[in-house]
């Protein structure tokens, strides 16, 4: 059995560690804020990409914005449904909405993140 | 709360306009918009850059639950609570009410010569045949600068009846109002005046369901075509009603003393076919439209001719080429621009957002994008942008580069939507 954290980014990404692989997505405080999302841009398998740095491209009828990588890794699966729905991103920002799979290579950055507690008072305190 | 019931709503139709109902001192006009009081958000004093203006309906906005975005020195909503994408297919399929009170409103008028004379005063500044506009009827036409470009696309408006006749009513953009009134007070002679009316609000109700929406308010605007205006009373409040708009549906665009705009907005939403619609919907709107944003797909460098309205020089003006630039445009619309605006879809559904670069088959570099976005309405990107003219033809296959990758589009025929402008057989 896999122990599943999810942890946070200041830039409104979650990630969802189940062992060595991280689910990535954005947090339904970023969906709201985009609002209605009409594209997603998403790379390509095997490229590697550092913590904290472009991994997807998120527009909604208002404007583009990068979405980043919370962990180090190498992509291993794109969310491919969200090229023909990216509609799921609004409707469920934490489920079939998510990004990315990566394979993390440094599970020791996880220390730069926030636990659900902690980004639900950095969400509060936006507000 | 001003009574919306004190007057019949059968009261005359184009009645007198006044185009200053507070009776302002007249060594105070042309000046920056003089507003009517304390009261008046346009006539806060000198603020500070960074505190924005608002209009008469902020406060319905904010109740509303608008989305608050700052836009040419106002705060203006941004979209209310369904969000951008449903109010763009609410206007589409029924009915929308807009707050364009930010534009600029102004009466020129002349003190004597009656049209002809104010008609000529602004056809120093436009290359539009304003002489022979009828009563009763809207013009889009554009202010040039010396060099041809477009110093503000704007709406002049000839309200009917006797008692107006010497009275021109016109419409610009919010960004430009400043820049405008100089321009055209510039011109104006001693028997011609430019009125500001700062203490207007403007109303858009866009949409196929508009016409029967209003017509329950003011019966008369029902038969009214695309592009007239009436000087006539909506609950009983006196309006300037012009059957246009910028979002390529059927509507109207309603001008208001400012204490009336709010009761007129609640009684219009109060319809189950009209929803409150925001900044972000009328972008992608008029985008699909085919229509022109000033500040990106239009300035003071742009020629009416490269930007595909040509249409705005009338007739005898290109002949007599008196209007400022004429020899540049005359010579643009004779032997075609050297680039002109184009519309473009994008395969895929990227956006093409501006300034993307847009590149030929051989992956020169021949525009760029102006204004993109995904459209509603069209099911996919759209977007416009300036391209060398070879380049300009229908289905002539380009790409546009978005975030350093090249994206196939192809030029097609604006508008995205077709209009479905209120046009009775008959015309006039």
């Amino acid at each position: 059995m896999t122990m599943t954290t999810t942890l946070y980014t200041k830039d409104h990404e979650w990630v969802r560690i189940e062992g060595d692989l991280a689910v990535v997505g954005i947090t339904p405080y970023a969906a709201e804020q985009l609002g209605d999302v009409v594209y997603v841009e998403l790379p390509e398998i095997g490229r590697s990409v550092d913590q904290f740095k472009e991994i997807a491209v998120v527009e909604s009828v208002k404007a583009a914005s990068e979405v980043y990588a919370p962990l180090a890794g190498e992509v291993v699966e794109v969310n491919e449904p969200l090229n023909d729905n990216p509609g799921a991103v609004n409707e469920a920002p934490d489920g079939d909405g998510w990004f990315v799979k990566l394979k993390v290579t440094d599970s020791s950055q996880t220390s730069a993140l926030m636990d659900e507690a902690a980004y639900k008072t950095f969400v509060d305190g936006l507000n | 709360m001003p009574s919306m019931s004190d007057t019949p709503i059968d009261a005359p139709l184009d009645a007198p306009v006044d185009p200053q109902p507070n009776e302002l001192p007249e060594a105070s006009l042309p000046a920056d918009e003089p507003g009517d009081g304390p009261s008046d958000a346009d006539a806060a004093p000198e603020q500070a850059d960074d505190i924005n203006r608002v209009t008469a309906l902020y406060g319905l906005h904010t109740e509303l639950g608008a989305k608050v975005t700052p836009f040419a020195g106002y705060d203006m909503p941004l979209h209310y609570e369904h969000g951008i994408l449903k109010e763009h297919l609410q206007v589409r399929a029924s009915a929308g009410l807009f707050d364009v009170s930010h534009m600029g409103q102004a009466f020129l008028r002349a003190r004597k010569g009656g049209h002809e004379a104010v008609a000529a005063a602004i056809e120093r500044l436009v290359p539009g045949n304003i002489k022979d506009l009828k009563p009763g009827r809207a013009r889009y036409t554009v202010l040039l600068n010396d060099e041809g470009g477009i110093i503000d696309d704007l709406m002049v408006m000839r309200p009917a009846g006797e008692a107006n006749d010497g009275l021109l009513f016109l419409v610009v953009n919010a960004s430009r109002k400043e820049r405008d009134y100089e321009e055209i007070a510039s011109v104006l002679d001693r028997t011609v005046e430019l009125i500001p009316a700062a203490d207007r609000a403007l109303l858009a109700l866009q949409g196929p369901k508009a016409a029967e929406v209003l017509a329950r308010h003011a019966p008369f605007v029902a038969d009214k075509p695309f592009m007239s205006i009436t000087a006539g009373r909506v609950d009983g409040i006196e309006c300037l009603i012009s059957r246009t708009g910028y979002t390529g549906e059927d509507g109207f665009e309603i001008s208001v003393a400012n204490p009336f705009a709010e009761p007129l907005a609640r009684a219009l939403l109060a319809h189950d076919e009209v929803e409150p619609i925001g900044l972000g919907a009328r972008d992608s709107l008029r985008l699909e439209a085919g229509l022109c944003l000033y500040g990106q797909d239009i300035d003071e460098a742009t020629s009416p001719a490269e930007a595909g309205i040509g249409f705005v020089v009338g007739k005898d003006r290109r002949e007599a080429q008196d209007f400022p630039g004429a020899e540049r445009i005359c010579e643009e619309l004779q032997n075609g621009p050297q680039k002109c605006r184009v519309g473009l879809a994008p395969e895929g559904r990227a956006p093409a957002r501006p300034p993307s670069p847009i590149k030929s088959p051989d992956g020169d570099s021949v525009g760029h994008i102006t204004s993109g976005v995904f459209g509603p309405t069209a099911g996919a990107p759209v977007s416009v942008g300036y391209v060398d003219s070879r380049f300009a033809a229908a289905g002539t296959s380009l790409a546009i580069e978005i975030r350093g990758r090249l994206h196939p589009a192809t030029v097609v025929p604006l508008p995205f939507v077709p209009h479905a402008y209120f046009k009775p057989q008959r015309g006039e």
